[in-house]
């Protein structure tokens, strides 16, 4: 959250990074669709979080915190032999998986819990897919010392054994969640449910820019430090701003925390990449602005897999971290406004990326972050080697080793 | 106005039951809710993901859904509800996603000709009323959740635009588990009931014929949902007999609680 001229830039009147209003909209999209026992809360944040945006200590804290414990600013990193291989644009990897705990989910998740206990609450729940979100949560609980469950589907918690240790031994309760398909959006519905029943002394951290006004603000603002630094880092490297910014999109947080701050730079191009799983076509991927249509689903309204009846379809990643059926309210308003270009990517050509960024760079990314290196497979060879791209690495892949050998068929 | 303008008698409290659609023989448990002495029908729509549903609603969600419903065969249901009860009060009760499709007024307009007097949409509050807007207009009352957490300085919002009735939620949770204490109950009815001349139901852990009998003396209105729906999803075919005696039963204590008229 340093102050830079990306960010002064977000008072002038035209700006994009003015959103969203004051009811939490972005055009259509975003609100505030929870009942009516959420409101009164959900209400206490949002002026509990206009509060700590203006309090020089909130800020303080938190850039120490980054720093001290997080391990900011994570590198941008020249990617020399993987813009050798594709033989175009000049790759900058930002280096989000150098993180603690291994991946972007911290850098919220130190935000929320600085404003859990400024509001007071004393116990943490969080839902989790693949179990990054639960394990960065179950880590600032431990450093916090607050109790914290964790709620994650039943059907995740048997596919992510590792994180569900991990979580356990920073001291979270793991609530297997039965209900629906036993996946993330369930995992989700579950932690709603427990939020009404404990909304007086409970703070739900969610993981991506979704939800109910004001998380997807205040969770862009916190991830927001990836496109800050993101912007100094390469105006040090190659004294201009790069040209094309490439991020993978679930819900979309370490997207929008790489695109918020050059979304009124008109010159760099961003691409947000959805998982389409087997294939838009087949029906079984978790593209919800290319697959998808607007809706309301947990607290936001935002482009949804979804019948024409308004049911919920499930979504199909090899990335548990994407396979969520809605997305984040900015990131539908940034694709009907044309801002940003979304891009369907499938399980194959992440796997590719994958093996292609482990050989090339020594770098094991996460499934989420193999799909937007899968992008410049396209977009660094058709652009030329004067022009410049950064893709965010937001992840990293130990998680997904189990995964990847089970898709390469090799028994580990 | 709808039907709902007179279903709430003055001398007593009125009996408000919920079942979800397309979960078992609806038709035929809508019936015997009918003639155990339900005053309102309450209709659930089933929803994928039913957040703020306990575990008896959120399996008769599946066990619709499962068998095959769509929106269609709800509305459907509540046509023929209304062919053979011209005058009980229906009620919609469900999810934003699946009430606004394809857009609030296409959905309104077809819950307005199948027959329904209310929607109660879980997910839109007060802070979202542009969506309900349609229903009004197709004269559906969009009926408003209070609940522990809507304190004085909320209420008026919860209240401006509310019709039909004021469903109050006894307990900061989910449907279906915990009972809310009496006390609390009464200090929220009365709190309610001087900032609105609309009849206060309430709702949220109810069961017993006392604890029903208990709230009729003080309240407009005693919502009983997830006990009915666990009914149906225990004697599946055989459920009508056993929904009108447990109906019955609840009525039977309603009517002995014979509400003080203010």
């Amino acid at each position: 959250m340093t102050d830079t001229a990306a960010t002064q830039t977000a008072t002038l009147a035209n700006s994009l990074r003015n959103l969203p209003d004051e009811h939490g909209h972005f055009g259509q999209f975003g609100g505030r669709f929870v009942a009516e026992t959420l409101m009164p809360l959900i209400l206490d944040l949002e002026r509990e979080y206009r509060a700590a945006k203006a309090d020089p200590a909130f800020k303080a804290e938190f850039d120490d915190l980054l720093e001290h414990y997080v391990g900011r600013p994570s590198p941008l990193y020249f990617a020399e032999r993987l813009t050798e291989y594709y033989g175009g644009a000049k790759i900058y990897f930002k280096r989000e998986e150098l993180n603690h705990t291994g991946a972007h989910k911290i850098n919220n998740c130190i935000g929320q819990i600085l404003l859990a206990r400024r509001m007071g609450k004393t116990r943490i729940i969080a839902e989790t897919g693949a179990g990054q979100h639960g394990v960065a949560t179950a880590t600032v609980a431990a450093r916090f010392g607050l109790p914290c469950v964790i709620f994650m589907g039943a059907k995740d918690v048997e596919r992510q054994k590792p994180n569900v240790f991990r979580m356990k031994l920073l001291g979270a309760e793991v609530h297997p969640v039965t209900s629906g398909a036993e996946t993330l959006k369930d995992a989700m519905n579950e932690a709603l449910r427990d939020w009404v029943a404990n909304v007086h002394d409970t703070f739900y951290i969610i993981g991506t820019a979704a939800g109910p006004h004001p998380y997807p603000e205040l969770v862009r603002d916190f991830q927001s430090v990836i496109g800050i630094e993101a912007r100094e880092q390469i105006q040090k490297a190659e004294g201009r701003l790069p040209d094309l910014l490439i991020a993978a999109v679930g819900g979309g947080s370490n997207a929008i925390g790489l695109f918020h701050p050059f979304l009124d730079d008109k010159d760099v191009a961003m691409i947000g990449v959805e998982a389409a799983g087997h294939g838009i076509e087949t029906g079984q991927h978790a593209a919800s602005l290319m697959g998808g249509a607007p809706g309301i689903l947990h607290g936001n309204r935002t482009y949804l897999l979804q019948d024409e009846d308004g049911q919920i379809t499930e979504a199909h990643s090899i990335s548990a971290g994407l396979d969520y059926p809605g997305i984040g309210p900015e990131h539908s308003w940034l694709h009907e406004s044309g801002r940003v270009d979304y891009l369907p990517i499938t399980d194959r050509q992440a796997l590719d990326a994958f093996q292609l960024c482990c050989k090339l760079e020594g770098i094991i990314p996460a499934l989420e972050s193999s799909h937007a290196l899968a992008a410049l497979e396209t977009k660094a060879r058709e652009m030329g080697p004067d022009k410049i791209i950064v893709v965010n690495v937001s992840g990293r892949g130990d998680k997904d080793i189990f995964t990847v050998a089970e898709h390469l068929g090799v028994e580990l | 106005m709808s039907r709902l303008s007179n279903a709430f008698p003055a001398d007593r409290a009125a009996l408000v039951t919920f079942i979800t659609a397309g979960d078992g023989d609806t038709a035929a448990n809508l019936d015997a809710l009918v003639a155990g002495g339900a005053d309102v029908i309450e209709l659930g729509m089933p929803f994928t993901d039913p957040m703020a549903d306990g575990p008896a609603i959120q399996a008769a969600n599946l066990r619709s859904l499962g068998a095959g419903t769509r929106t269609a065969d709800v509305l459907a249901i509540v046509a023929g509800f209304r062919a053979r009860h011209p005058n009980v009060p229906l009620v919609l009760m469900g999810y934003a996603n699946t009430m606004t499709r394809p857009t609030p007024a296409g959905f309104a307009a077809r819950a307005a000709e199948a027959g329904a007097d209310g929607v109660i949409i879980v997910d839109i509050p007060p802070e979202e009323a542009g969506e309900v807007a349609p229903f009004t207009a197709n004269g559906i009352d969009v009926i408003r959740l209070a609940t522990p957490t809507t304190d004085a300085a909320r209420l008026p919002a919860v209240l401006r635009g509310a019709s039909g009735f004021l469903y109050y939620v006894s307990v900061a949770g989910i449907t279906g588990l915990q009972q809310a204490a009496q006390a609390s109950i009464e200090d929220a009815v009365a709190r309610l009931k001087a900032a609105t001349d609309l009849p206060v139901a309430v709702g949220f852990g109810v069961r017993t014929p006392e604890q029903a009998e208990a709230i009729a003396r003080v309240a407009d209105g005693v919502v009983v949902g997830s006990a009915i729906v666990e009914l149906v999803g225990k004697h599946g075919k055989d459920a009508p007999e056993h929904v009108r005696a447990y109906i019955r039963s609840l009525k039977t204590a309603i009517e002995a609680a014979r509400k003080e008229v203010a």
